[in-house]
């Protein structure tokens, strides 16, 4: 994802000399061929996120598109202020790019373990959030958050889903995308974790389960219209998401539905539920654990499908087990 | 039409006097400590114009001490780019003039603060773009003392000295007094100026209210570095903390007290002089 993001970065750089990447010391080996590149277009300040963040400011508000890197957790906590008053405040261009979503780094310990991001800049104004599910989604995200005036977020996974672009299929900012049809349930996934959505999905389709299949690749704006669909159209929605479940998509997914009176026959959140991750390992392997895995998003399928939704809880009610 | 900034001194404090006092909010010591160098800075250096706000060409000025805002509203006020009346909403309901200086609707306002520690990075980052794109204009930016407690400055301070950005300058508001008490006695920066050197700068001190040491010593750091290592300029002002007003200079307690009654018209008669 990382890579895709890069090519189509060198790619805008190239046509437009105001696009500038700023380093907070990060990205070997990813960034160099964009430096020999593009000098006059890339800048390390180094170990400095605070700083990166103002200086990308000034320069967006001298008129520069400013894109800045690092480890997902440095890219937006440790600066977290500066992106709420210096960037989003002025409307200043300014695109965080946080690689190592979720368990990118699921090797290297809590402080790379990148799961309360969305929840959080979700919460600051005027911020676009994405987070792309495949390598197409980086791409189009790139163009699509460099076209967009004001300050984006856009967290990148290790890797994501098998890009799978439909012939001629046209990315918008804003709007989720159909990968599978069906009207058992609705998955609903964003970021990296698609792979393991499209693999459950896969697998309940050859059971006779067909579940539509929602990549949401901005949580900031979020489609409703499609989650309004998905609620009437379907047999419910289930959430899946490598963050907390507190304030990431599972919750902006709720929100907007109960608001807008859209409820769902039946709702899960997948998502991480268990606080810090003090164990370690691959990806894939704390997915396994924490119950985010294609096997786990197949097995809250069928569990919740096996549910009467006669026998559900009066809407009333619904809103209060989203909450528990 | 050359400002008497003496005078334009005098009414940004009796602005800030007012508004501060009107709005029942802080910091009127901190604006005075800064209105002389406001006045300068305003009145004479800055090339600005009230007729087109933002002018690519005009100077960047920056005040990353946003609790002085009311000395940056009134100065503007004063020099054309809103109408004097507006002071009057200051930190009232509905008002888009805030405690801390905010840009949204105040024509002249470069840049939002209030949160300290951000000014510095940002007017590293405009100092930047200006150098890549060879404009000439100067970035200049007022921070208090207390304010290089935040680490953010350190690392601005590194950032612009590497990148040698000689366009920038820095202007510390180093009145001795930060929130609680006063600086050394609260995380001390002495040796400062030898701090700032070290860290690359071209540093030069100040009396902080003395107009025409302020003038050329602004004017002076405006030429090139001299010895070609393109360093950035700090100015290190030595300032008195609450400023023409007897009761409140060197007095920690006006970072927050609001003046009120008989306060108030003391503090009046002190700063309005012949005039009151």
């Amino acid at each position: 994802m990382r890579d895709a993001f890069v090519q189509r970065l060198t790619e805008l750089a190239e046509r437009d000399p105001r696009i500038v990447l700023i380093t907070a010391d990060l990205g070997f080996g990813v960034l160099t061929e964009f430096a020999r590149r593009f000098p006059r277009q890339y800048l390390n300040v180094g170990v400095a996120e605070q700083n990166m963040i103002g200086v990308a400011t000034g320069m967006a508000m001298e008129g520069f598109v400013v894109f800045t890197y690092s480890i997902a957790n440095f890219a937006f906590m440790r600066c977290l202020e500066q992106i709420r008053n210096d960037a989003a405040y002025h409307a200043a261009n300014v695109k965080v790019i946080a690689v190592g979503g979720g368990f990118s780094y699921g090797a290297l310990g809590s402080s790379h373990h990148a799961t309360e991001d969305l929840a959080i800049m979700r919460a600051v104004p005027d911020v676009v959030v994405a987070a792309p599910g495949d390598d197409w989604e980086a791409a189009e995200l790139t163009s699509a958050i460099a076209q967009r005036p004001g300050t984006c977020y856009l967290r990148l996974d290790r890797c994501g889903a098998t890009s799978a672009a439909g012939h001629g299929e046209r990315f918008q900012l804003g709007r989720a995308r159909r990968l599978r049809e069906g009207t058992d349930l609705t998955l609903v996934a964003t970021g990296g974790i698609l792979r393991h959505a499209c693999e459950a999905a896969d697998a309940l389709a050859r059971d006779g389960i067909h579940c539509r299949l929602l990549s949401m690749p901005t949580l900031e704006p979020l489609d409703l219209q499609s989650l309004r669909a998905a609620a009437s159209e379907t047999g419910g929605i289930i959430t899946i998401e490598e963050h907390s479940v507190k304030g990431g998509l599972g919750g902006a997914v709720a929100e907007a539905l109960l608001e807008s009176g859209a409820v769902p026959r039946r709702f899960r959140r997948l998502g991480l539920r268990a606080g810090f991750s003090s164990i370690v390992g691959s990806q894939d392997y704390l997915r396994r654990v924490y119950g985010i895995d294609a096997l786990a998003i197949e097995s809250q399928a069928r569990e919740i499908l096996d549910r009467d939704p006669s026998m559900e809880p009066e809407p009333c009610l619904i809103a209060a087990r989203i909450c528990s | 039409m050359e400002i008497n900034t003496i005078e334009l001194a005098r009414r940004i404090r009796l602005h800030a006097l007012e508004m501060t006092s009107r709005g029942e909010s802080s910091h009127i010591g901190s604006v005075l400590s800064v209105a002389d160098i406001l006045a300068v800075l305003y009145g004479a250096v800055l090339r600005i114009n009230p007729a087109d706000p933002t002018d690519p060409s005009r100077d960047r000025f920056i005040l990353s001490k946003g609790h002085a805002g009311a000395g940056v509203y009134a100065a503007l006020a004063e020099t054309g780019f809103l109408p004097t009346a507006r002071l009057a909403t200051h930190c009232q309901d509905g008002s888009m003039l805030s405690g801390h200086v905010s840009h949204k609707n105040v024509p002249g306002v470069e840049f939002s603060t209030g949160s300290l520690g951000h000014g510095l990075p940002v007017a590293a980052g405009m100092a930047y773009a200006a150098r890549m794109r060879r404009q000439s204009h100067r970035v200049v930016v007022l921070l208090s003392d207390g304010e290089c407690d935040e680490g953010s400055n350190w690392e601005a301070m590194l950032f612009a000295a590497h990148q040698q950005l000689d366009n920038l300058l820095v202007i510390v508001d180093y009145n001795k007094l930060q929130s609680l008490a006063s600086v050394q006695g609260t995380l001390g920066l002495e040796p400062f100026v030898d701090k700032w050197a070290s860290f690359g700068w071209l540093v030069s001190e100040m009396d902080g209210h003395d107009h025409q040491e302020i003038r050329q010593v602004l004017e002076q750091a405006s030429v090139p570095d001299p010895l070609g290592q393109g360093r950035p300029k700090c100015l290190i002002a030595h300032t008195v903390k609450g400023k023409g007003v007897s009761f409140m200079e060197h007095q920690v307690l006006w970072h927050y007290r609001t003046a009120r009654g008989a306060e108030y018209q003391a503090a009046w008669r002190e700063l309005a002089g012949d005039a009151a």
